[in-house]
């Protein structure tokens, strides 16, 4: 029996061979980030379609500005972009205030990640209530998954109906994430009332669903653009 | 076991990165607002009056301010920037690759559109 360890039984303890993250980064926020990646694709997916399809019936797409000219409650026509604006702001604040969640919680200040957190939850609540009612807009105008308003007619219809299909199945699929997104955060903000995480001692949970919720926000970026503005 | 496991991992980590402060959380809002509300007097200023015509170049502004709204998300609310620098590439990579396919999809979707109804 020798005293001497081969190399091969020694514990390796570097960076890429098992003893610590080479990113330094906790396992659960690499895998938030991956799945975050394929659901990039996803999104590029649908977006990329509809750019080709965009750029395939050029001609009779129907005008943006004339499509969203309504602020539900007190306006039908004349104003483009405004009602959009507002979600956009309020997406984007919603995702600030998540930021400052995360801070708090770098500091382990329970207090302050439940109030940032509550205001993150109804940041979120109030955008979908906006799509809901952009939502349903446009259902009273005549839009919906392949149906068109009459005003669309002959050549004129292809595009709207194309425009209708994909407007209503892409921010659908948005609302669908920030419905996710909206749940994941009550959980989390239930464990921080809770204790949880003043138990384990870190907030990082806090940091792994914020990085879905800007995700969110980003995702949203891009429709707006696309959807609104081009 | 695991779940011991997993807390003392989640504790290494934790407080490495504590460089995004509450006044740089506000100018990084400050920014995205800016640049949302420079898209904003585009579309509503520019392009509504009629002082612009919509086309490629004003589609090409759109787009450099949706990318450059996407990188301070990134970047600095997501953190990215401050992680390590094989992380930045392991995500930065796919995504440069999706500008390839958006590129070879838009020119097939416009030959496309031409050949049919012209």
């Amino acid at each position: 029996m020798s005293a001497t360890i081969s190399k091969l039984d020694e514990v390796k303890t570097g960076p890429w061979s098992g003893g610590t993250s080479p990113f330094k980064v906790e396992y659960g926020k690499i895998m938030m980030w991956l799945f975050l990646l394929s659901d990039v694709f996803t999104f590029t997916g649908f977006l990329v379609l509809y750019g080709a399809q965009r750029m395939f019936i050029q001609d009779t797409w129907p005008n943006p500005d004339v499509v969203f000219q309504s602020i539900p409650g007190i306006t039908d026509t004349g104003a483009p972009l405004v009602f959009v604006g507002i979600m956009t702001f309020i997406l984007i604040v919603s995702s600030v205030t998540m930021v400052l969640a995360v801070e708090a919680g770098h500091r382990n200040s329970k207090k302050e990640v439940v109030t940032w957190m509550i205001l993150t939850i109804l940041g979120g609540l109030t955008f979908l209530g906006c799509q809901a009612l952009e939502w349903s807009h446009l259902h009273h105008a005549g839009f919906w998954f392949g149906a068109i308003p009459d005003a669309y007619q002959g050549e004129q219809a292809m595009g709207a109906t194309q425009f209708s299909s994909y407007f209503f199945a892409i921010t659908g699929f948005h609302g669908f994430h920030v419905t996710v997104g909206i749940i994941l955060n009550i959980i989390i903000l239930l464990m921080t009332v809770n204790g949880v995480f003043e138990r384990r001692g870190t907030y990082l949970m806090i940091e792994k669903v914020g990085l879905y919720w800007h995700f969110v926000d980003l995702v949203w970026v891009f429709v707006f653009t696309f959807f609104y503005l081009v | 076991m695991n779940t011991d496991n997993n807390i003392s991992e989640a504790h290494r980590y934790a407080h490495a990165e504590a460089d995004m402060t509450k006044g740089k959380i506000w100018k990084v809002f400050f920014y995205l607002l800016g640049l949302t509300a420079l898209e904003f007097l585009i579309a509503l200023g520019f392009v509504e009056t009629g002082l612009i015509e919509k086309g490629t170049a004003v589609i090409v502004v759109y787009i450099i301010l949706t990318i450059l709204k996407a990188y301070y998300i990134v970047a600095y609310f997501m953190h990215l920037k401050f992680e390590k620098k094989g992380m930045i590439i392991m995500l930065g990579m796919p995504l440069a690759l999706l500008v390839y396919l958006i590129v070879l999809v838009f020119i097939e979707g416009q030959y496309l559109g031409q050949w049919l109804f012209k």
